[in-house]
């Protein structure tokens, strides 16, 4: 049964329970919420225009939250453009679940392409960050 | 949605924390003698809760309002007779029923359809027409406007035929062991919470596991081949009430065997080596 666990690997699981960027910040430049009606999830994004330090409190499944962190990781010290071009490459991942070698540790959510209903876990926080980028720019 | 159409003033009765109607809360609700219609499940599809349907129809009477019974989960698992239980109003969808999607039944007192106009125009609901004046067909009929779904009702008649042919007496002693083995088995792991208490209930069993998120619960049960739902079941509210997000939920039908309980309950300790 070891395919069982594919998903739920020590990554995901490490970061669901001891995620490195959870938590308000001391301050912010913008934020946005994300939430999915269908299962109650929330993710409460903080974006830090300095180095582009991401933080999140979440409110969720594992894959979310996992995602969430890992975002904070890949995102830091990009530029809005950059950013829009991880989503979208994050998003195709995701939902193929063929890997992408630029993409890190967020591979490690490739199953959940396996999962219709639970791509929007994984693609929710990055969908929140994209709408602080968007409110901070219009500042 | 009647609130916004109609300016209905919506009243909610509290449940029992065994998932219970809570008749104390429901008293209180009808005190100033102004409630209509008593709307309420014949049986929870988050807490397997049967509600005492007899006992309700009895104390809306009682204070002259009508009631209501949503069946959509109950005509599965238990004989309804609508006349016993003096129901006002009676309703179940078809593919819960094993049935087709798109078709359902509303059963009313021929007596209340009789003093009720169409909600809709079309063919086949009228008894005459003019200028002047249009008369309606007698009940079914004026509620049953335009071209019906043919194919759908011949569907969900071969579905009651073939669920009456099995018989409900042998469904429900089937799912009642089911129930008890389920709860027997479930409640022996550790973490693992069963919702709802209910005296009478059925086949459906709601539960969370430590922090575990339901959904990250489905999806591994899902890797093992086993199918729950999980979420908050089209009841928003109750979730509330009972402090939870979401919940999973295991259920069980007159084909469901107590070899798939144990698989389940297999399944949920793996899922809890790797979720808590």
């Amino acid at each position: 049964m070891s395919d069982t666990a594919e998903l739920y690997q020590s990554l995901i699981m490490d970061r669901t329970r001891h995620p490195r960027h959870a938590g308000k910040p001391a301050a912010y430049d913008a934020e946005a919420e994300g939430d999915n009606p269908m299962c109650g999830d929330r993710v409460h994004i903080y974006l830090n225009r300095e180095n582009t330090a991401v933080h999140h409190i979440s409110r969720g499944c594992a894959i979310m939250t996992a995602s969430a962190d890992l975002m904070a990781d890949a995102v830091a010290g990009l530029t809005a453009q950059e950013i829009a071009a991880r989503k979208a490459a994050f998003e195709a991942m995701v939902t193929t679940g063929a890997p992408n070698p630029d993409l890190g540790d967020l591979n490690a959510l490739a199953g959940v392409s396996e999962y219709r209903s639970r791509i929007r876990c994984a693609t929710l926080p990055w969908s929140a960050l994209a709408q602080a980028l968007e409110d901070e720019k219009n500042v | 949605m009647l609130r916004d159409s109609h300016g209905i003033e919506l009243r909610i009765a509290k449940i029992t924390d065994a998932g219970e109607i809570d008749f104390n809360s429901l008293e209180q609700q009808f005190a100033d003698g102004k409630v209509k219609l008593l709307a309420v499940t014949h049986m929870s599809n988050v807490l397997g809760t049967y509600t005492p349907a007899e006992r309700l129809a009895k104390f809306a009477h009682e204070r002259g309002a009508k009631i209501l019974l949503d069946g959509s989960q109950a005509v599965v698992h238990r004989a309804v007779d609508v006349q016993t239980l003096d129901a006002d109003f009676y309703v179940f969808s078809g593919h819960k029923l094993y049935g087709p999607t798109g078709i359902g039944v509303l059963y009313g007192k021929p007596e209340i359809l009789d003093a009720m106009p169409p909600f809709m125009g079309g063919g086949d609901m009228i008894a005459s027409v003019s200028y002047q004046k249009s008369t309606w067909a007698k009940p079914p009929q004026r509620f049953e406007a335009g071209t019906p779904a043919i194919l759908e009702t011949i569907g969900l008649g071969a579905a009651i035929d073939y669920v009456q042919n099995i018989g409900f007496s042998a469904i429900a002693a089937h799912e009642r062991a089911l129930t008890d083995h389920a709860i027997a088995t479930l409640s022996q792991i550790e973490g693992l919470q069963i919702l709802g208490t209910a005296q009478d209930r059925g086949g459906v069993i709601s539960f969370t596991m430590q922090n575990a998120h339901a959904h990250d619960i489905a999806t591994l049960l899902d890797r093992q081949g086993i199918a729950i739902r999980a979420g908050h079941h089209c009841a928003e509210p109750l979730m509330g009430r009972l402090g939870v997000t979401s919940t999973a939920r295991a259920s069980f039908a007159l084909y469901t065997t107590a070899a798939e309980i144990d698989a389940l309950a297999t399944g949920l300790t793996r899922v809890k080596q790797i979720l808590t």
